[in-house]
């Protein structure tokens, strides 16, 4: 490999390892939640620490490469995906520790009709399942299973469409659990942005692999 | 920590002609160091000094001490011919000797008098491999170096400077008169090359600069305005003026 190929393929591993922490992250903050489990909640604080330093360091990388290596074509659109491809896994980290942070102001462990009402654990493994397959995605240039990635959103824009009204009736019907239905929608709304990140990574990868700009286009167009 | 090469106050004079005007620094071994500026700012007049190039020239004088593993090159005791030994130099246009491949390289070894076969072997294939023209060539020594192309004939000026051993390498625009293929030849070389030496390469092509060196130097009117590692001249300069030249904003 010459020079700056070595230095795109550290900046891919690299991408690779704080996609993995934030997959990770994402799957403690689940099990966190079906178990009110604090130490693992408190786990995922601890470590959006690491995610923040990736960002910063994914962001250096980036513009030491554009500056020193005025990378074109692929290599350019490469280095741009990459850019932002890392803001949207911080935010996703973000959500993560947002989530935790619910778990550790829980008094009691989560009602388990609320969690199977709301469908909120089926809503956080498609999630974190979008988010692993984009990363085998990213590994191996495959757009088409990118392009999985918008019909696999709607799911979590339905469910998310759908909370307000099934925490709403579930209030109602258990007044002495609004702290935790709170909990729940909130974490059902961080969910759907969950899904939202995962889009514009799936648009990210199209764009450094195909060179097509997929954003604001219409659903068919995708 | 202990430099390759510290340039202590040098101020260069050609007769009344103050070109080089107090520029000190400090080069870490195994390090490529690039040389920026526009025409006539003293990057090569600075460059040739680091081997005593400027020797041959009548109205040059040199204040200052430049140190090689730090000894002073210009004091009375040194040879000229056996610094150039150590500090070899590949100059912008490719130059290659009107004899064989394999005479060319081992130029250097002949007129020092060696001349023993396994030795001018041994070194010649040493010397092309470094040069990364080894494969292209080993088949046909005997062939003329002017029947090369003109990015071979770089890299067998490379290979023949190689030869001696040196190790700190002065390039002037080594790849300014190369298609872009060789040059791409030759900067992927000077990575490879920086391993076992110390590199100063004078280049116009900022870019060239921003992807080869470790650190680079930004010379104006014979000053050297500022000097650092190359993500921080690329990414953040101190000074203004440095910023302006490699946005393209002068020069």
């Amino acid at each position: 490999m010459v020079h700056h190929e070595i230095e795109l393929e550290k900046l891919r591993n690299e991408v690779s390892l704080m996609w993995n922490l934030t997959v990770s992250q994402m799957q403690k903050a689940k099990r966190a939640m079906v178990t009110l489990d604090r130490d693992l909640a408190g786990e995922v604080l601890h470590s959006e620490r690491r995610v923040n330093a990736y960002e910063l360091n994914i962001d250096n990388q980036c513009e030491y490469i554009i500056a020193l290596m005025n990378p074109v074509a692929v290599d350019l659109r490469f280095v741009l995906a990459v850019l932002k491809i890392n803001t949207n896994l911080e935010r996703i980290g973000d959500i993560a520790e947002g989530i935790a942070r619910y778990i550790m102001d829980s008094s009691k462990q989560y009602d388990e009709s609320l969690l199977e009402l709301t469908e909120v654990i089926l809503m956080f493994e498609e999630a974190t399942s979008m988010l692993e397959d984009l990363l085998m995605s990213f590994h191996n240039e495959d757009t088409s299973m990118a392009r999985t990635i918008f019909s696999r959103d709607e799911y979590l824009n339905e469910m998310n469409a759908k909370a307000n009204t099934l925490i709403a009736n579930y209030i109602k019907q258990h007044p002495d659990n609004i702290e935790q239905a709170l909990h729940i929608l909130s974490t059902i709304r961080k969910l759907e942005r969950v899904g939202d990140q995962s889009k514009n990574i799936a648009e990210e990868i199209i764009f450094y692999v195909e060179a097509k700009v997929l954003k604001h286009s219409d659903k068919k167009e995708k | 920590m202990s430099y390759k090469l510290e340039a202590e106050n040098i101020n260069v004079h050609y007769g009344s002609n103050h070109v080089i005007k107090n520029v000190s620094m400090k080069l870490q071994p195994n390090t490529v160091t690039a040389f920026i500026g526009p025409s006539g700012c003293g990057k090569s007049t600075f460059l040739r000094c680091l081997n005593r190039m400027n020797d041959y020239i009548d109205l040059f004088h040199l204040d200052g001490k430049i140190k090689v593993d730090g000894k002073n090159i210009y004091d009375k005791k040194v040879r000229v011919e056996e610094l150039r030994k150590q500090i070899g130099m590949v100059f912008q246009k490719p130059n290659p000797f009107p004899k064989s491949i394999y005479e060319n390289v081992v130029y250097g070894l002949r007129i020092q008098g060696i001349n023993k076969k396994s030795i001018l072997d041994e070194t010649v294939e040493r010397s092309l491999q470094q040069a990364a023209l080894w494969e292209e060539v080993k088949d046909d020594l005997k062939k003329s170096a002017l029947q090369l192309s003109g990015g071979q004939q770089q890299r067998l000026c490379i290979a023949r400077t190689l030869a001696t051993n040196p190790t700190v390498l002065l390039m002037d625009e080594p790849a300014s008169a190369l298609d872009p293929i060789s040059t791409s030849k030759v900067e992927e070389l000077i990575h490879d090359l920086k391993k076992d030496l110390t590199i100063i390469i004078v280049t116009h092509n900022m870019q060239q600069a921003a992807r080869v060196s470790d650190t680079t130097a930004f010379f104006y009117l014979g000053d050297l305005v500022e000097m650092d590692a190359t993500k921080v001249m690329f990414t953040n300069p101190r000074e203004t003026q440095t910023q302006n030249y490699i946005t393209g904003r002068f020069g």
